[in-house]
């Protein structure tokens, strides 16, 4: 049972809320209250736009403990517009290929039970291939 | 006969709207062939189908972040968010208060799940005109979105879809649509029931249409529409509750409007019945196209029975916010067909364990 702390991470999970320096408008995630670039305190709430681009990826094919269900899914470490690298599973890929460098847009998923089926869902951030317009 | 139309205090309207339908897609003859031995006619062309990490929850997170887009506002304007469904991811525990905190909506709101069958939306969207025309509230974010359950082989696996809509509900000065009236029109008929503990629901096989779909649907409409003096020629668009691609062909003709006025909104053929979103999925599909003054014809149905008609105006300010945000027919053109063996794990209909 690990309920604190996914309910602490809640704001970061489900919206991509990070952190801007006040001094230096570096934009941090996840948040982490010291600004990296500059090294002063930045404790101020940013919600990144969500937009970014895949740097690079790995399908999962033995997945961990909670994540079996959904094997295999790809994981990527996604650049966001703003900067900041994160790494998130891919999803809603259908038969899409993937690519480095393709646009990637973050969406609010189930990411596993806290434990079994009786568990609290977890709910976070994953990427999937930006929707272009009809 | 007293008058029954509920009209709020002081005008309101959709400020905001979104929609959501995942990206799979099963076709009902993929279905036949499984079931039926590929005989028999079909009740739509395909159904959404929601993918392995998507649940009732994250579709509204999402239609809710396109209605926000629309709406222009800031989440903590938001007095209320009511999620509509019958298939909320948890027994006990609040849809709404993921929702609300996914959007950042949270904490000075009341949160609450509602529930009627396929028209608990459209009952949360009821309740929003009320709490924000009586000015207790200025916004209410109001959403009907399902995933819904149908039994493997039975006539509704063929339809049942994922989806819905959310809607804004704010002051008309404001609104891209007025919400001019509403009137339900609620009896108790047991077409249509899931009981607790089970997958899967029971339905009255052919006592779901005239007694139940067709004698609500047309009621709450002919009376919106009576105590409003208008006819089906005053609407430009109509959008009603679409369990199959027949049923609401035939209500509308019952009505009077013809096969063009529902055209936009009628998506059951491509998405499936989406439950709780199926009648106002089809209005975000018409306001993406509407044009100022155009009025629109809702009604919901819900089993066990009820039906929610509305009276809506559509304003200038839908030039502008139409295009803030995916519109529904993007969705719909976001698509991969998957097979009955893909669906069935998609679906749990697998038993692991």
């Amino acid at each position: 049972m690990e309920i604190p702390r996914h309910w602490r991470l809640k704001q970061q999970r489900y919206g991509l809320v990070g952190e801007v320096c006040p001094h230096c408008d570096y934009k941090i995630f996840p948040p982490r209250d010291v600004c990296p670039n500059c090294g002063d305190e930045a404790k101020t709430l940013y919600t990144f736009s969500g937009k970014g681009e895949v740097f690079s990826f790995t399908t999962i094919y033995e997945a961990p403990t909670g994540f079996d269900h959904a094997a295999p899914y790809t994981v990527a470490i996604v650049k966001l517009d703003e900067g900041p690298m994160v790494t998130a599973q891919l999803t809603d890929l259908g038969d899409q290929p993937i690519e480095i460098g393709m646009p990637v847009e973050m969406v609010t998923r189930k990411m596993r039970n806290d434990g079994d089926e009786r568990g609290v869902i977890v709910y976070g951030y994953k990427f999937r291939p930006a929707v272009v317009a009809a | 006969m007293p008058n029954t139309l509920l009209t709020p205090n002081r005008p309101v309207g959709i400020v905001g709207y979104g929609s959501y339908v995942p990206r799979y897609r099963i076709a009902a003859r993929e279905i036949a062939r499984v079931w039926a031995g590929s005989k028999g006619g079909l009740p739509v062309k395909e159904k959404a189908v929601p993918g392995l990490d998507e649940d009732v929850i994250t579709m509204s997170i999402e239609a809710a972040r396109n209605a926000m887009l629309r709406a222009q506002i800031e989440p903590a304007q938001l007095r209320a968010v009511w999620v509509g469904s019958e298939s909320h991811p948890y027994a006990v525990k609040p849809t709404s208060t993921v929702v609300a905190e996914a959007i950042g909506a949270v904490p000075h709101i009341q949160a609450g799940d509602w529930e009627f069958a396929c028209k608990a939306g459209t009952e949360a969207m009821v309740a929003a005109m009320g709490f924000v025309g009586s000015g207790m509230a200025d916004y209410a974010l109001a959403i009907g979105m399902d995933t819904a359950q149908g039994k493997p082989g039975d006539a509704l696996e063929y339809t049942a879809a994922a989806g819905g809509a959310a809607f804004i509900i704010g002051p008309a000065e404001n609104a891209l649509a007025t919400l001019n009236a509403s009137y339900s029109y609620v009896t108790d008929t047991p077409d249509f029931w899931r009981r607790e503990y089970q997958k899967y629901p029971e339905h009255g096989v052919r006592f779901t249409g005239e007694p139940a779909y067709f004698q609500h649907i047309t009621s709450s409409s002919k009376t919106l529409m009576a105590e409003l003096g208008t006819t089906a020629k005053d609407y430009q668009w109509a959008v009603f509750h679409q369990p199959n691609t027949k049923f609401p062909q035939r209500a509308a003709q019952m009505l009077g409007f013809t096969p063009e006025q529902i055209a936009p909104g009628l998506l059951v053929p491509v998405i499936g019945n989406t439950y709780s979103g199926a009648s106002i999925i089809g209005l975000t599909a018409i306001l993406d196209i509407a044009k100022p003054g155009d009025r629109i014809l809702l009604a919901s149905f819900g089993s066990g029975a009820g039906s929610d008609a509305f009276d809506i105006t559509v304003t200038d300010k839908i030039t502008l916010r139409a295009g803030l945000a995916r519109k529904t027919q993007e969705y719909i053109a976001r698509r991969t067909e998957i097979d009955y063996a893909t669906y069935a794990r998609y679906r749990d209909k697998i038993t692991m364990k």
